[in-house]
C-alpha cells in the first residue's frame, strides 16, 4: 500500500466526518424550520439572521451542560452507547460514492471511502449494527421507559431490516452486482434507465422502510414523547445525548442517498448535472422525512408489526418472484 | 465510473472506524471536562434518580414482554433466509432455470412456515392479562 492511497483515505474520511457531522446539525435547523412553516409559524428567528446561529447555540448548550451520570446506571455501557449510535451511522457512509470521479490540481478523486463489492450488503449491515446504540443505551439506563423504547427498537429494527433486504433482492437480481457504483452504472443511460420503472414496488417497500429504520415519524415508537418519555434518551444529557441525535440524522442524510443511488439513477452519467441532481434528490428524500413528520401521526406498536410482517414482507416475496419469471421469459 | 483498483478495498473502512470512534469518544470527554468546568452544580440527591415521576429508586431486572422474543425468533428465521438469497440474486442470471427452480422450492418452504406462524398468532400483539 502507497502512502498516498493512505493519505487520500484519511483526507476522504475526516472531510466526511466534519461535512456531515455540520450537515447533521444544519438538519435540527431545517427541521425545525419546515415544522415551523408547516404550522404557519416562524421557528427559531432570534439567534442570528433567520435563526441560522440557532445551531451553534444548541452545540454550545450541549457542551456546557451538567454531565449527570444517574443512580443504578450501568456506568460503562451507558457512556459507549451514544458513541456506538453516532459512529456507526457514521461508517455505514464508507460504501457510498456521494458524487461522480473528479479531478483536483491534476489528482484524480473517487468520493468513495472504500469501493467494496458488496457496498449495499455492508450499508445494510452497519445500519443494522446502528441497532445496539438505543438498544444498550435503553437497557443500562435503569430506567422502565428507556427499558421499553429498547425492546421497541430491537424489534422494529429488526423486524424491518427482513423488508429492506426483501424489497432489495429484485433490483440487486437486474443489475447482478451488490456495488453501489455498478447500480449506478446500470442507470447512467438517462430517467427512461433509472431501476423505480421496472421495480416501483421495490421502491415503495424500501422507502417505507427507511423510515422504520431512521426511526422517523410514522414510525417514531422507540423515542415517542407521549408514551414512554424520550425512549433511550431519557437518562441522558449533555453531549451524550447529542451524539444520538447526530446518529439519527447522519443516518437520515445517508439513506436518503441510498434511495436516489438504487432507483434513482445516482448521479446518472457523471457529469455536474448529474452530480447536482443527486444532491437535489437526497434533498428531496431528506426533505421528505421532515414533510411526513409534520403530516402524518405515530402509528402504534402493533400496527407497526402488523405492517411489516403481514403486508411488506408477504409483498416483497411476490416481488421477488414475479421479477424471477419476468426476467426468465 | 470505474472501480478504484486496490488490493485492500476494506481499508478505507478500518480507517473510518478508527477515526470516528476516536472523535466521538474525545467529544464526549471533552464535553465532560467542559461541563465540570462551566456547568452550574448542586448536589441535591434526588437529583441523580431516575426519571420516572418519582417512585423510590429500585434496581431494573431489565425484563420486557416475552412478545419480543418472539419477534426475534421470527427475525431470525427470515433473515438467514435473506441472506441466503443475497448470492443467489446477484448470480441470478448466471445461474439460469436450474437456480430460479431452486429458490422457488425454498421460498414455498418457508411460505409454509410463514404460513404456520401466522396461523399460530405468532404475527398477533397479544393482550398480556
Amino acid at each position: 500500500m502507497d502512502s498516498a492511497y493512505l493519505i487520500e483515505t484519511i483526507i476522504k474520511v475526516v472531510v466526511i466526518l466534519l461535512i456531515f457531522s455540520a450537515l447533521a446539525g444544519i438538519g435540527t435547523y431545517f427541521e425545525r424550520k419546515v415544522l415551523a412553516f408547516m404550522q404557519r409559524r416562524l421557528g427559531p428567528m432570534n439567534v442570528g439572521p433567520y435563526g441560522l446561529l440557532q445551531v451553534a447555540a444548541d452545540g454550545i448548550k450541549l457542551f456546557t451542560k451538567e454531565d449527570i451520570i444517574p443512580t443504578n446506571v450501568v456506568g460503562p455501557i451507558f457512556k459507549i452507547a451514544p458513541v456506538i449510535t453516532a459512529a456507526t451511522a457514521f461508517m455505514a457512509a464508507a460504501a457510498i460514492p456521494f458524487l461522480p470521479p473528479f479531478e483536483i490540481f491534476g489528482y484524480e478523486v473517487h468520493p468513495i471511502v472504500a469501493d467494496v463489492n458488496i457496498g449495499i450488503l455492508y450499508v445494510l449491515g452497519v445500519m443494522a449494527v446502528g441497532l445496539y446504540g438505543p438498544l444498550l443505551g435503553g437497557m443500562a439506563s435503569a430506567n422502565k421507559f428507556s427499558l421499553l423504547s429498547a425492546a421497541r427498537t430491537a424489534a422494529v429494527f429488526i423486524s424491518y431490516e427482513v423488508v429492506t433486504g426483501l424489497s432489495l433482492l429484485a433490483p440487486i437480481m437486474m443489475v447482478g452486482s451488490l456495488s453501489l457504483i455498478d447500480f449506478n452504472e446500470y442507470q447512467a443511460g438517462g430517467i427512461g434507465d433509472w431501476i423505480v420503472w421496472s421495480q416501483p414496488v421495490a421502491f415503495i417497500l424500501f422507502w417505507i422502510a427507511a423510515f422504520a429504520e431512521t426511526g422517523r415519524t410514522p414510525f417514531h415508537l422507540i423515542a415517542n414523547d407521549h408514551e414512554i418519555i424520550d425512549g433511550f434518551g431519557t437518562e441522558y444529557s449533555g453531549m451524550r445525548w447529542g451524539l444520538f441525535f447526530i446518529g439519527e440524522y447522519a443516518n437520515m442524510f445517508f439513506i436518503s442517498f441510498v434511495i436516489p443511488l438504487i432507483f434513482l439513477g445516482g448521479y446518472g452519467d457523471g457529469s455536474l448535472l448529474g452530480a447536482l441532481g443527486l444532491l437535489g434528490k437526497m434533498s428531496f428524500f431528506f426533505f421528505f422525512f421532515l414533510w411526513t413528520r409534520a403530516a402524518w401521526p405515530d402509528v402504534r406498536p402493533d400496527q407497526l408489526m402488523w405492517l411489516c410482517w403481514k403486508v411488506l414482507m408477504p409483498i416483497a416475496v411476490i416481488n421477488v418472484v414475479i421479477t424471477g419469471f419476468v426476467m426468465m421469459f | 465510473m470505474d472501480h478504484i483498483v486496490t488490493s485492500n478495498p476494506y481499508f478505507g473502512v478500518f480507517v473510518l472506524f478508527v477515526i470516528t470512534f476516536g472523535a466521538f469518544m474525545a467529544t464526549t470527554v471533552i464535553a465532560r471536562l467542559a461541563s465540570r468546568a462551566l456547568a452550574a452544580k448542586d448536589s441535591e440527591k434526588i437529583k441523580l434518580s431516575v426519571y420516572e415521576c418519582g417512585p423510590e429508586i429500585t434496581k431494573q431486572p431489565n425484563r420486557v414482554s416475552p412478545q419480543f422474543y418472539l419477534f426475534a425468533l421470527l427475525f431470525l428465521l427470515f433473515d438467514v433466509e435473506i441472506v441466503f438469497m443475497f448470492p443467489w440474486a446477484v448470480d441470478f442470471k448466471v445461474l439460469g432455470w436450474f437456480g430460479f427452480a431452486e429458490m422457488i422450492m425454498f421460498i414455498l418452504l418457508l411460505a409454509i412456515g410463514f404460513v404456520y406462524a401466522w396461523k399460530k398468532g405468532a404475527l398477533e400483539w397479544h393482550n398480556i392479562k
